[in-house]
C-alpha cells in the first residue's frame, strides 16, 4: 500500500507558501503532513493531504508546477528504540532512503518515506508487521 | 530535383571566378551610375576597376538599413526609371519603407531564383501551388507566383486572409504545395480544426514557409498538422524578395543561390568575416541585379554557413537556423550572446521548455550572466538531488554552447515577465 503525496516547486519569494496554504483552504483541503526541502534559489514543498486529486487541480490551475510522488507511510509505535529498528529492517535489504519525514498519528509516530524502491519497503515493512497508511480518512487523527 | 545543375552544383573554382566576374561589372556599374556608392569609392580611393576578385570584397564599403532609408525611395537605382518596370516595398516598421525597383531583367532572375526553390522543395509542373503570401507590395505573393509560373505549376493566386474560403479551394481546387509565412500555416490548421476539416481531406504534400523566423519546433507542428513536408525559404525585399536561399528537402541549411547573390558572414562587433560554421551577421552582394544592386548590405539576421556539399548534390553554401537579429545581441565579458542560443540549448534538452530569461548584471567590473529556466510539473522532480543534477546539466550546455559561464536559477512557471504574448528575454541591468 502506497501514499499519494503532492510535491511541489517553490521559489524562495515572499509569499508562496502562503499562497499554497490558501489554495488548499479554499478548497476545503486538509493537510496531514508536510515537510520542505530548501535551497537557496528553491525549495520543494513535499505534502500529504486528504483529497489529492482535488488539490493537484487546484493547485494545477493556479499555475504552480505541483505532481504527485508515490511514497511509503508507516505507523512507529511511540516508544525508544522504534524508528532504529524499522530502520535495520531497510538497511538489511540495501535500500537508499531519498527523504522522510514524521508527523503524530493517533498519539504514535507516522513516518513519511520515499526509498529507491517504494514497493518492496511497503512490503518489507507490512511483513514485520507496521501499520501502513493509505489515503484518505485513517490519516485524520 | 535540381532545376539548373549548371548553376547550383558548379565547383567553387569555377563559381568564384563567375562571382569575381560579375562583382567586378557590378562595381563599375555602381561606380559610374550610382552618386552614393561613387562618393564612397573616392573616399576609400577604390576606382572603378580596381576590384577583380571577391577575395577584395571584404575592403569594400558596407550598406546599411539607414543608407536605403537615406536614399528613399529612388536614390540607390542604377538605372533610369524608364527601365525600372516593378516596384515593391517591405513595410517600414521602423521609418519609411524599404524600395526594390525590378528591370525585365532583375524579374527574371527573380523568376529564376524561385524556380530553383521550387524544385529543391521537390515541387515541379504537376504540382498545384497555393500561394497564401499577400499579393501586392510584400514581395511574397508575386514572387513565389513568378517562379511557380516558371516552372508550370499551376498556380492559385489566393494571397492572404478568408481563411475558410481558402480551405474550401484548396480542397476543392487539389492544393499540393502551400505558401505562406509559417505562423499562417498554423493558423490554416487550426481553422480546419475548428471547420472538422481532417488533413487527409487535402492533397497538400509541400510548404514553402517563409518571412518569418521559425523553429524546429513549429515545423514539426505544422508538419504534423497539416501532413506536409515543411520547407524554409528566404529573401528580402532589398535584395529580390523570397528566392534569395532556400532549403532543400534534406532540410539542412537554406542553400544560397551564389551565382546571383554573394553571401558573407560578419562578426557584428569586428565586422570582420568569420570562419564557416560561426554565427554572425548575414551580409549579401547581388552580382546580377539591374535596378538596385546593393553592395556588401548588411540584412541584420544572424546565421551561420557552410560551403560543404549537401548530400541533394548542390555546391552552394547553405545558410544555418537563423539566430535572431543582431538588434537582440548582448555582449557579456566580450562574448557576443545571442538569447535564441539559449532557447536552442533548452529546445535540445528533452527536461526543459523554451521559458527563459537572461539577466545580465555587473558585479565588481564583471558582467555576471544569470538565467531564469521555468520549471514544469513534467520535468521538475520531488528530490532535490535531480533537480540539481539538471541544473549543472543547463549549466554546461549553456557553456559550451555561448562560451561564457552563467547562473541557472530554476523559477517557477509563468513567472517570467511576458509582454503582448511574446516573453522578455533579456534585462540588461548595466550601467551605460
Amino acid at each position: 500500500m502506497l501514499l499519494q503525496q503532492l510535491s511541489l516547486f517553490l521559489e524562495n519569494k515572499k509569499g508562496r507558501l502562503t499562497e499554497v496554504t490558501r489554495v488548499l483552504s479554499e478548497n476545503g483541503i486538509n493537510i496531514a503532513a508536510f515537510s520542505i526541502a530548501d535551497t537557496a534559489d528553491y525549495g520543494i514543498l513535499r505534502m500529504i493531504v486528504d483529497q489529492t486529486e482535488i488539490a493537484l487541480i487546484a493547485l494545477k490551475e493556479q499555475g504552480f508546477a505541483v505532481h504527485t510522488t508515490q511514497v511509503v507511510g508507516f505507523v512507529i509505535p511511540n516508544e525508544p528504540g522504534n524508528l532504529y529498528q524499522a530502520l535495520q529492517h531497510l538497511d538489511s535489504i540495501d535500500i537508499e532512503i531519498e527523504y522522510l519525514y514524521a508527523f503524530a498519528h493517533n498519539g504514535n509516530a507516522a513516518t513519511v518515506i520515499k526509498t529507491n524502491d517504494n514497493t518492496l519497503v511497503a512490503k518489507i515493512l507490512a511483513e514485520f508487521g507496521y501499520q501502513l497508511l493509505g489515503q484518505g480518512s485513517q490519516l485524520h487523527s | 530535383m535540381i532545376w539548373n545543375e549548371h548553376a547550383e552544383c558548379m565547383n567553387r573554382e569555377q563559381l568564384v571566378r563567375l562571382q569575381s566576374e560579375r562583382l567586378h561589372s557590378m562595381i563599375n556599374r555602381l561606380y559610374y551610375n550610382v552618386p552614393f556608392y561613387r562618393k564612397k569609392f573616392q573616399e576609400q580611393g577604390i576606382g572603378a576597376d580596381d576590384i577583380q576578385s571577391i577575395d577584395q570584397l571584404k575592403y569594400l564599403p558596407l550598406t546599411t538599413k539607414q543608407d536605403l532609408r537615406d536614399n528613399y525611395p529612388f536614390g540607390l537605382f542604377s538605372v533610369p526609371q524608364q527601365e525600372i518596370i516593378r516596384l515593391h516595398a517591405s513595410s517600414g516598421t521602423t521609418g519609411k519603407p524599404t524600395v526594390g525597383g525590378y528591370t525585365r531583367h532583375d524579374l527574371e532572375i527573380w523568376s529564376e531564383v524561385v524556380a530553383r526553390s521550387l524544385y529543391a522543395a521537390g515541387v515541379d509542373h504537376n504540382d498545384v501551388v497555393h500561394v497564401s503570401y499577400g499579393y501586392g507590395l510584400f514581395t511574397g505573393g508575386l514572387g513565389i507566383h513568378q517562379g511557380a509560373q516558371k516552372i508550370g505549376a499551376t498556380v492559385i493566386p489566393a494571397s492572404g486572409g478568408n481563411t475558410k474560403k481558402q480551405l474550401q479551394i484548396m480542397h476543392d481546387f487539389g492544393s499540393t504545395v502551400l505558401a505562406c509565412t509559417p505562423s499562417y500555416a498554423l493558423y490554416l490548421a487550426d481553422t480546419m480544426k475548428e471547420i472538422g476539416m481532417d488533413p487527409s481531406e487535402l492533397k497538400l504534400r509541400r510548404g514553402i514557409f517563409g518571412a518569418e523566423p521559425w523553429t524546429e519546433e513549429m515545423r514539426k507542428e505544422i508538419e504534423n498538422k497539416l501532413h506536409l513536408k515543411a520547407l524554409d525559404i528566404y529573401g528580402l525585399t532589398e535584395i529580390i524578395g523570397p528566392g534569395v536561399a532556400m532549403e532543400c528537402e534534406h532540410q539542412n541549411g537554406l542553400h544560397v543561390f551564389e551565382d546571383h547573390f554573394i553571401p558573407e558572414i560578419l562578426d557584428p562587433q569586428t565586422l570582420q568575416p568569420v570562419p564557416y560554421g560561426e554565427i554572425g551577421e548575414l551580409v549579401f552582394t547581388t552580382i546580377t541585379k539591374e535596378g538596385m544592386p546593393l553592395l556588401r548590405y548588411r540584412t541584420r539576421d544572424l546565421t551561420s554557413m557552410t560551403i560543404e556539399t549537401c548530400s541533394c548534390g548542390r555546391t552552394t553554401a547553405r545558410l544555418h537556423k537563423f539566430m535572431g537579429r543582431t538588434d537582440d545581441m548582448l555582449i557579456i565579458r566580450g562574448v557576443n550572446v545571442f538569447p535564441s542560443q539559449v532557447e536552442s540549448v533548452l529546445l535540445e534538452m528533452s527536461e526543459t521548455e523554451p521559458h527563459y530569461q537572461l539577466i545580465v548584471d555587473r558585479m565588481n567590473n564583471l558582467d555576471v550572466l544569470e538565467i531564469l529556466v521555468e520549471v514544469n510539473e513534467t520535468f521538475f522532480s520531488d528530490e532535490i538531488r535531480q533537480l540539481e543534477a539538471l541544473t549543472h546539466k543547463i549549466k554546461a550546455n549553456i557553456e559550451s554552447t555561448l562560451g561564457i559561464s552563467a547562473k541557472i536559477k530554476l523559477v517557477e512557471p509563468k513567472t517570467i515577465e511576458r509582454s503582448e504574448g511574446k516573453a522578455k528575454r533579456v534585462i540588461d541591468k548595466r550601467p551605460h
